[in-house]
């Protein structure tokens, strides 16, 4: 196996310094009745060559966007991804080191993650930021966890606009804990509807998604005010990170924390996951808050290093009182984020938002010219949901075999919106793409 | 500006990302604008977030210097004791990149989804086989990720006998991550001290157990490198009072082919995809932390379920008894490509020889330093084993200095003052991918300092000499966090 370099001599040898006469004397510790006696059913080894042909295989056998015309984000987005991230994050010395527990020999990790913390709160228009979480879904439940150990309240009110997968997951989180979940409806318009809120008093966190998943930006200004003078977090979730490169981001409107997904930059879709949970929040809430924090400092010459910081907070020292048990985050997609964002840039970002933005309105108008019914008037960043009837359903299966997916079916999670669909439109998508797709829907 | 200029040997100095920006540099290749601008209400338009301006090389040259400041496993040898720093094969990263996987949306109809849906159905299997588990969810995305999805199903679990068990034990030789995962689940934790001999002994564990303690969390191997020989009677002591048996498998490297926790009396487990399984470990994650439950707890695993019927794969939300979702998607499914694609790759007799190479370099580098340093527990490890400092603390040198001085010999220090009951630890993993070569130089470093420190200590206090930069004021980083640059 090539992967296992000893010789048998050398085997021989290392054994006979132990005294042992056989590998598998090495496990007499194991009680004989513990012992597994026989073999483990996995196919015999492949090669190289065999593997990547079974790889390629099961590969082909997927729809994926770089074969056909896909109209679906909700919360999983297609963007061009800049050939020298995936360069960088191959360096074996980002992708092969372990957390950086050794700073003298890690400053590489250390300063891009002290770069993506950066960046981060500056998207995010807030003070800090972690290296990181496992995703959006998780670093959502991870921000209602931190607002209820802030506030020392157990309820926090969520919209019914965020993510249904996320609010799954934050359901998840919450069923062993006791704490409850109050959900805030849509109007008709597709944003939250603030006056059913419970009274502020008994909330930890108002929780919105901007833009959300039907694409509706939110009137994040109104959240503000409906939760102002209160000890009430207002959390800011978000599954499109782009959306901020043009418009305001969660920090300007008062945001207490803002967290997501950031696969957006520079990280493959890859079935959902490897993602990267994003969360920054105001300073004021820095040591509650999860995940490990790179910060800046000097060497014993004075010289600018960075290191793991506020450990205190962490499970490794706190133990159970710790402010979340993660440990692995999700460093390379970070290091990927922090380059995708110093490639595209300041001015980059903006021009791709808005030409993002164009894109999808482009759509959003034909469907209109057409005769289709945009269900939400507020004003949407990339996605928007359409409705095109019950029944569509035989014409969206045709439309899969010409390799166009013409969106996300919206019944499932939302049986009011049966015959809506939530359409995505990034980028990659070209003009004729769209037009195509007015043609085919018929 | 001298400082600017310095550079020793290739090690560049390199500036913070933003010292570097101008106003009218890019380094993207801004896709073609093929429709008109539309309005957008003012009001919500902000300038765009403050990111740097580069060109792309300046990025290259940027993000290649620093990455020429960090030792990887590619690097050199990297004995961080439970962290299995193993090869992580180059092959596996190519099968992650086809773009059928890496373009795939996870909300894609199952029928255009198929390959996906096989190899995690596949792979579930492959992991059940190894551990002797019935059933497996992929979706945790790390390690405490796993821990904090057994902790859901051991609530799940009391939750459908219609109590609300408070109490957990977890001995002192668990992984820090334990305590904290059981807590987000309302566990309070009931420490059980190990037996003089470095395990837990089942008289100690029978008087701690009662019908308020949901179970035990259990590392075995534990995080001394020894294995808990008394685990199938400590299972029936938790099993006799109602309570279940977690398994870290953190340290499953050791006992592939070896021990079946399914088989010993362990209910739910997870495992360490980016330890055991050879993923990458990227400088923090992104890992995988699949659960593995017994059969009596599959209906608790996390939805969706990925399931063949027929000859299909299908996704399967029909488990009403379900702790839930875990992950927006399916856990981290460009990792658990990487971990499948090593399973086929070694086969069964690859994993098995995997282990007892592990094992067997544990134990050789334990035997080829105990007269040089102290060993806490004098016997046979499993895939890695503790040493301390007590012998040099008379020369004033400390387990610190002497990690930091085997990053002047070339090594990635093992990991250090862990675990907590061994003072001054020093815990080292090889791996079974090192070569008997790179350890004998392992040893040779670590006995080179042994001698320097009765020699001279003050030039361990010294190192690291030639990194980057030499020792960090971690209390100065604390004390005034500076955590965003401006």
């Amino acid at each position: 196996m090539r992967y296992l370099p000893h010789t048998e001599d050398e085997v021989k040898e290392m054994l006979s310094t132990l005294g042992k006469d056989s590998l598998d004397a090495l496990f007499s510790m194991v009680p004989e009745n513990s012992r597994f006696k026989g073999e483990l059913q996995i196919p015999q080894p492949l090669t190289e060559w065999e593997l990547n042909r079974h790889m390629d295989g099961l590969a082909a056998t997927m729809d994926s966007a770089d074969r056909g015309r896909i109209f679906m984000g909700a919360g999983s987005y297609h963007h061009f991804i800049p050939e020298i991230v995936r360069y960088l994050i191959s360096r074996s010395e980002f992708a092969t080191a372990y957390t950086p527990y050794q700073p003298e020999i890690s400053q590489g990790t250390l300063q891009g993650i002290f770069e993506y913390q950066t960046l981060v709160a500056r998207l995010l228009g807030l003070d800090v930021a972690n290296a990181s979480l496992y995703d959006g879904a998780t670093a959502l439940a991870e921000a209602l966890l931190m607002s209820i150990r802030i506030t020392k309240r157990t309820k926090v009110a969520v919209s019914r606009g965020i993510h249904p997968l996320y609010r799954q997951v934050v359901a998840t989180y919450f069923k062993p804990t006791g704490y409850e979940v109050i959900e805030i409806p849509c109007t008709a318009s597709g944003r939250s509807d603030l006056s059913t809120l419970p009274p502020l008093s008994e909330l930890a966190a108002v929780a919105v998604q901007s833009p959300n998943f039907f694409g509706v930006i939110e009137d994040l200004q109104g959240v503000r005010e409906a939760t102002k003078d209160e000890k009430t977090l207002f959390v800011c979730c978000f599954t499109e990170p782009l959306a901020y490169g043009l418009l305001k981001s969660p920090g300007h409107y008062g945001a207490d924390i803002a967290c997501g997904e950031g696969q957006s930059f520079g990280i493959p879709q890859s079935f959902g996951g490897p993602g990267l949970g994003m969360f920054a929040c105001r300073e004021k809430y820095m040591r509650n808050m999860p995940g490990r924090l790179v910060g800046q400092t000097v060497d014993v010459e004075g010289k600018r290093g960075f290191v793991l910081t506020l450990s205190t907070r962490e499970q490794h020292i706190r133990r159970e009182k710790a402010t979340s048990n993660i440990c692995s985050n999700q460093g390379l997609c970070a290091m990927a984020s922090v380059i995708y964002m110093s490639t595209v840039g300041g001015s980059g970002i903006r021009e791709l938002a808005r030409l993002n933005y164009d894109k999808s309105e482009y759509l959003k108008g034909r469907l209109r010219q057409k005769g289709y019914r945009i269900v939400f008037d507020s004003p949407t960043f990339n996605e928007f949901v359409v409705d095109f009837t019950t029944g569509f359903d035989d014409r969206y299966q045709a439309l899969m075999e010409k390799g166009i997916m013409a969106g996300l079916p919206l019944a499932g999670y939302y049986p009011e919106l049966a015959g809506c669909y939530l359409l995505c439109v990034t980028e990659t998508m070209e003009k004729a793409d769209m037009d195509n797709l007015i043609r085919e829907i018929g | 500006m001298t400082e600017k200029l310095t550079a020793r040997g290739i090690v560049q100095e390199e500036p913070l990302l933003w010292e570097k920006s101008k106003p009218g540099k890019t380094g993207f290749s801004m896709p073609r604008r093929d429709v008109d601008a539309c309005a957008l209400d003012e009001a919500l338009q902000g300038e765009g977030p403050d990111f740097p301006n580069l060109s792309e090389v300046e990025v290259i040259r940027h993000f290649t210097r620093l990455s020429q400041w960090n030792f990887g496993l590619d690097t050199g040898m990297y004995p961080l004791g439970s962290c299995t720093m193993k090869y992580n094969p180059k092959i596996n990263d190519r099968q992650a990149g086809l773009s059928g996987f890496a373009s795939a949306h996870p909300l894609a109809p199952q029928h255009v989804s198929q390959g996906a849906l096989r190899l995690l159905v596949e792979l579930e299997q492959f992991l059940c086989e190894i551990t002797g588990m019935h059933a497996a969810s992929l979706q945790p995305a790390a390690g405490a990720h796993g821990e904090l999805a057994g902790m859901m199903i051991f609530n799940a679990f009391h939750q459908s006998k219609g109590v609300q068990r408070t109490k957990i034990l977890i001995p002192d030789t668990a992984h820090g991550t334990n305590p904290a995962s059981a807590a987000l689940c309302g566990f309070k934790s009931i420490p059980v001290r190990s037996g003089e001999d470095g395990i837990l002994t089942p008289e100690l564990v029978a008087e701690l157990m009662d019908e308020d303690t949901a179970g035990i969390m259990i590392t075995n191997p534990n995080t001394l490198g020894l294995y808990e020989e008394n685990l199938k009677e400590i299972a029936d002591i938790i099993h006799g009072k109602g309570g279940l048996v977690y398994a870290d498998g953190a340290n499953m490297n050791a006992i592939m082919g070896v021990v079946r926790p399914g088989q010993i009396g362990v209910d739910v487990m997870h495992l360490n995809l980016h330890k055991t399984f050879s993923t990458p470990h990227g400088g923090g994650g992104p890992g995988a932390g699949p659960v593995l439950v017994r059969e009596h707890l599959a209906r608790f695993l996390p939805t969706p379920r990925p399931e063949k019927q027929g000859d299909h794969y299908v996704l399967s939300d029909a488990c009403p008894d379900s702790i839930g979702r875990m992950h927006a998607f399916y856990g981290n499914f460009g990792i658990l490509v990487r971990a499948y694609s090593y399973i086929l790759s070694m086969g069964s007799e690859g994993l098995k020889n995997a282990s007892r190479y592990a094992v067997l370099n544990a134990n050789y580098i334990k035997e080829k330093l105990k007269d040089t340093y102290f060993l806490p527990y004098d016997k046979p490890c499993m895939h890695e084993c503790v040493f301390s400092d007590q012998l040099q603390k008379e020369s004033h040198a400390t387990t610190l200095d002497i990690a930091k001085r085997l990053i002047d010999y070339g090594f990635h220090p093992p990991t250090i003052y862990f675990p907590l009951i061994v003072s001054g630890a020093i815990m080292i993993e090889p791996t079974e991918t090192e070569s008997k070569e790179d350890i004998d130089r392992f040893i040779l470093a670590m006995q080179t300092i042994a001698a320097e420190i009765q020699a001279d200590p003050d030039r361990l206090h010294e190192a690291p000499q030639f990194t980057k930069v030499r020792r960090l004021d971690e209390v100065r980083a604390a004390r005034n966090p500076c955590l965003t640059g401006c």
